[in-house]
C-alpha cells in the first residue's frame, strides 16, 4: 500500500476513534449534567465521522486501488496528494478549534478560524476531485 | 472499472464538489454570519453529501469490486443496478427541490421512495455476488 494511502487510512482510523470518544464525552456531559455546551460539539462529531473517517479512508483507498492514470504518473501527483491530506486534516483541526465555540461571529479570531476551516475543507474536496477524476475510467 | 461504476463514481465526485461547497457556505455563515437564508441550504447539504457522495460512491465501488461469476455475464444481471443509478439520482433531485419549495411533503415522499427503490434494486443485483471469489476463469471477465 502506498505511503500516502497509509497516512490517509491511519489518520481516518484515528478520527473514527476520536469521533466516538467525543460522542461519549458528550453523553457523559449530558448524563452528569456537567456542561450543557457539549451539544455544540454535535456537528463536529458528525464531520469527524463522515469527513475525518469515511471520506478520508475513501480518499486513501481510491488513491491506492483506482485504475492507473498513465505510465509516468500511475497515481497522479503525489505532492498534490499530500496537499489534499494537509488541507483536509488542517481544515478539520481548525474546525475543531472554532466551530463549537462561535457565537454569531462575535469573536473575530473564531470567525477567522472558521472561515479558514471552510476554505481548507473545500479545497481538499475540490483538489481531490480534480486529482482522482482521470482515474475514474474503463479499464 | 465497468461503465456503470464510472457513472456512479463520477456522479459521486460531482456531488462531493456540490456538497462541500454547500458545507463551506454553511460554515462561513456559522463563523461570520452574512446572510441568514444560507441556513435554508442545510438539508440540501446533508442530502447531497450522504446520498449523492458517500452512498453513491459505495455503490459504484461495490458494483466494480464484488466477486464476479465464472461465466458471462460476469456481473450477473446488470439491469437492476442501472435502474438503481437512475432512481437514486432522480430521488436525490426530487428531495433537493422539495427542500426549497413550500408544501412539498408529497415531493419529498416521492424522492425518498425513489431512493428506497434504488437501494432495493441495487441489493437485488448485488445479493448473488456476495459469495467466494470465482476461480481463474472469472479473471477473463476482469475489467
Ligand atoms: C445499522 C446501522 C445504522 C443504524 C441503526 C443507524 C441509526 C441512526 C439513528 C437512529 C440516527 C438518528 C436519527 C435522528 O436523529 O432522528 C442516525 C443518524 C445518522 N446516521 Fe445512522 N445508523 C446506521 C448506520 C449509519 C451509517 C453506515 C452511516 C454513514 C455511512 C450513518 C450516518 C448517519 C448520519 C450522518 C446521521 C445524522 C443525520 C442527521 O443528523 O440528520 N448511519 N442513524
Ligand atoms: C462527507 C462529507 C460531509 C458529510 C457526510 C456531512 C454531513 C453533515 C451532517 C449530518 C450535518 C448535520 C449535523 C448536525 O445535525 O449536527 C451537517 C451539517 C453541516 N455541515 Fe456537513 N458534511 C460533510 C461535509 C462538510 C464540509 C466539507 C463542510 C464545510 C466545509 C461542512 C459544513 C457543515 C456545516 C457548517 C453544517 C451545519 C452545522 C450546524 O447546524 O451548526 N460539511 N453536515
Amino acid at each position: 500500500m502506498p505511503t500516502l494511502s497509509r497516512w490517509f487510512i491511519k489518520t481516518g482510523l484515528v478520527y473514527f476513534v476520536a469521533s466516538l470518544l467525543l460522542s461519549l464525552l458528550q453523553k457523559m456531559g449530558a448524563a452528569g449534567e456537567i456542561w450543557s455546551g457539549l451539544s455544540a460539539f454535535t456537528p463536529l462529531f458528525y464531520h469527524w465521522l463522515m469527513l475525518g473517517w469515511i471520506t478520508q479512508i475513501i480518499i486513501g483507498v481510491s488513491w491506492w486501488m483506482f485504475p492507473r492514470r498513465d505510465r509516468e504518473q500511475p497515481r497522479g501527483s503525489e505532492r498534490m496528494g499530500w496537499v489534499i491530506y494537509g488541507a483536509l486534516n488542517g481544515g478539520l483541526l481548525l474546525r475543531a478549534l472554532s466551530e463549537p465555540f462561535v457565537v454569531r461571529g462575535t469573536d473575530p479570531l473564531l470567525s477567522g478560524l472558521a472561515l479558514l476551516a471552510a476554505l481548507a475543507q473545500w479545497l481538499a474536496g475540490a483538489l481531490y476531485v480534480a486529482q482522482i477524476w482521470p482515474r475514474v475510467k474503463l479499464k | 472499472m465497468p461503465k456503470l461504476s464510472v457513472y456512479f463514481i463520477r456522479a459521486a465526485l460531482l456531488y462531493l464538489l456540490a456538497g462541500f461547497t454547500l458545507g463551506a457556505l454553511l460554515l462561513t455563515q456559522k463563523g461570520l454570519p452574512f446572510a441568514v437564508e444560507i441556513w435554508l441550504l442545510r438539508p440540501l447539504h446533508i442530502e447531497v453529501v450522504i446520498f449523492g457522495w458517500i452512498l453513491q460512491l459505495v455503490m459504484g465501488v461495490a458494483f466494480w469490486m464484488m466477486p464476479r461469476f465464472a461465466e458471462a455475464p460476469f456481473r450477473g444481471d446488470e439491469r437492476p443496478a442501472w435502474l438503481a443509478f437512475i432512481c437514486l439520482n432522480l430521488g436525490i433531485w426530487l428531495n433537493l427541490i422539495s427542500f426549497l419549495i413550500y408544501d412539498a411533503a408529497l415531493l419529498g415522499l416521492a424522492g425518498r421512495a425513489l431512493e428506497v427503490l434504488a437501494i432495493v434494486l441495487f441489493a437485488r443485483h448485488l445479493w448473488p455476488r456476495i459469495k467466494p471469489f470465482a476461480d481463474k476463469l472469472a479473471a477473463k471477465g476482469r475489467e
